[in-house]
């Protein structure tokens, strides 16, 4: 699937909340959980985005030309948050990952969720995925 | 705190009124900023309304008014605090900028290389970065009073501390993190006998304790307005008269002047030395609708109502399992910083937001005092006078439910 596609699905899945703020919340902690494990190893400095409030770990490898991502946050929101730019992201091509705009922030309504102070750890993530697909193209 | 009146003070907060999140607003962010009463809003908006104009210079009759009204606001400052004359309250952006024009001014004649600025652990990051610069331009060294486990100042380490090269002690009088009562009035004698000026930050004590500079014979008290249901953007500066007539001045420009010439320029008086350009007129304003709220209600009844409000927090706070007080002296105000075994503070002011419940979370710009207690920061409830006990019960509830899942 390319990253339109599943933007596509992560909307029509944020749908039945509603705009819950509350049901959104548990929802996204509830992604966050099945985020796959991150090996202590990978905690590192060189890993780490820093938002305001939160710690994001992200790695990554590369096969057959395409970017696989892996990362932990100390939040469980952020978490949540993470593992849907990792859906979006993983397996995609540097070229892909590059070009891909992020639509469904706005459309599932989460925008409204993570104000100003809190989105910049948001954009903060994005540009570390850009960064690594920049590096890796 | 039966004859506490509650509901009319709850009335007079427009925003209180509010639902965030389908719930009931619960504002417990006041160490950030407070609430704004109708009066305020009101004041404000009529100085916009009816006599807008720039004071001090103007001949017209609403220059004569504006001006009338921003020294008016300086005369019941003066009076709320305790000072004696009105050139000894100096109007600033807020609590930071007038650290900054104290550290800025003396700056420049007060101190030798090699001389001592003692702060304390917990201070905020307002007083400890304009020393840390001025320290810097000087060749001073900082001194930084440790603080105990509970969150109090430990006075034996101050006392040794202290030194020949001692010139000055800045400190707060309520940490903003910690709710803890700073033992102010001894530190400050301890200075006086010493020959050391004293700098007390009293962001978070003005709207909350009966302040008497007289008193507490400290040489400077800066607070802001926002911090005691008046505008942003207006602060304070009280500096004893003795010292400010010593010092030049930190910023240059229109108001602050006597003579202007390319040769020459002379100062003004003060206070007016310190308030280079035009002030934020409307807002200084709105500020004595603020002192007045206050006055009206009374200080001393506001404290007993906090006091007792604070009582019943900590005694439920304390029920809670799974939560740890940061921040335990003896002598505190509403302010209780805490972490949770289980939710990071950043979901759980997340998850209270979505309860309608408004608090901080983070390391609340004192990165120093979180790093002494290995934390990267915390939640913190923070009451005022228009929060009740339903409130708290509500807050309980919603954070039991939240931590227990």
């Amino acid at each position: 699937m390319n990253t339109e596609n599943i933007q596509n699905e992560i909307i029509e899945n944020f749908q039945i909340l509603d705009g819950d703020l509350e049901m959104t919340l548990n929802y996204l902690m509830e992604l966050g959980e099945k985020l796959e494990l991150l090996d202590e190893k990978y905690k590192i400095e060189e890993n780490i985005i820093k938002g305001c409030q939160s710690k994001v770990w992200l790695t990554h490898e590369v096969k057959d030309g395409k970017i696989f991502f892996a990362g932990d946050s100390n939040t469980s929101i952020t978490k949540g948050l993470l593992s849907l730019l990792i859906k979006v992201f993983s397996g995609q091509s540097p070229k892909d990952i590059l070009e891909s705009k992020l639509y469904f922030i706005n459309q599932t309504g989460l925008c409204r969720f993570i104000g100003t102070q809190r989105s910049n750890g948001l954009e903060a993530m994005e540009n570390k995925f850009k960064i690594i697909a920049l590096s890796n193209k | 705190m039966n004859n506490f009146p509650i509901n009319k003070i709850r009335d007079d907060f427009p925003i209180l009124n509010s639902k965030i999140n389908n719930n009931q607003l619960v504002y417990f962010d006041n160490a950030a900023t407070t609430q704004k009463p109708k009066s305020v809003i009101d004041g404000i908006s009529n100085y916009y309304k009816y006599y807008n104009a720039n004071i001090h210079r103007g001949i017209h009759t609403l220059a004569e008014k504006a001006t009338e009204e921003f020294e008016e606001t300086r005369s019941l400052v003066k009076d709320f605090i305790g000072a004696s004359s009105e050139n000894e309250i100096i109007f600033t952006r807020g609590t930071t900028e007038g650290i900054n024009l104290i550290s800025s001014s003396l700056g420049k004649f007060y101190f030798n290389a090699g001389d001592e600025i003692i702060i304390s652990e917990m201070e905020h990051h307002s007083n400890i970065v304009p020393w840390q610069m001025i320290a810097d331009e000087n060749k001073l060294n900082l001194k930084i009073i440790n603080v105990t486990g509970d969150g109090e100042v430990d006075m034996n380490h101050f006392k040794s501390l202290i030194s020949e090269k001692t010139k000055l002690v800045s400190i707060v009088y309520i940490s903003n993190t910690l709710g803890t009562i700073n033992p102010v009035k001894k530190i400050i004698d301890i200075c006086s006998e010493n020959n050391i000026l004293s700098v007390i930050d009293g962001a978070q004590s003005s709207a909350h304790k009966k302040i008497d500079v007289t008193n507490l014979k400290c040489d400077f008290y800066v607070f802001s307005a926002h911090k005691m249901y008046g505008p942003t953007g207006v602060g304070v500066v009280y500096g004893r008269e003795e010292i400010l007539e010593k010092m030049p001045p930190y910023m240059g420009g229109g108001e602050m002047i006597k003579d202007v010439s390319f040769s020459k320029t002379s100062y003004n008086n003060l206070p007016y030395k310190f308030e280079a350009g035009t002030p934020n007129i409307g807002d200084v304003i709105g500020f004595k609708e603020a002192i007045t709220y206050i006055k009206n209600i009374g200080i001393n009844s506001i404290e007993n109502y906090e006091i007792s409000l604070k009582k019943y927090a900590e005694d439920a706070l304390k029920k809670i399992d799974g939560i740890t007080i940061i921040g335990t002296a003896k002598d505190k105000v509403g302010i209780f910083s805490f972490t949770t075994k289980k939710v990071h503070y950043y979901d759980l002011g997340l998850l209270l937001d979505a309860k309608g419940i408004a608090l901080r979370t983070g390391h609340h710009c004192t990165q120093p005092l979180m790093d002494k207690y290995s934390l990267d920061g915390t939640a913190r409830l923070s009451l005022a006078i228009y929060n009740t006990i339903n409130e708290i019960d509500y807050f309980v509830e919603s954070l039991s439910k939240l931590i227990s899942k």
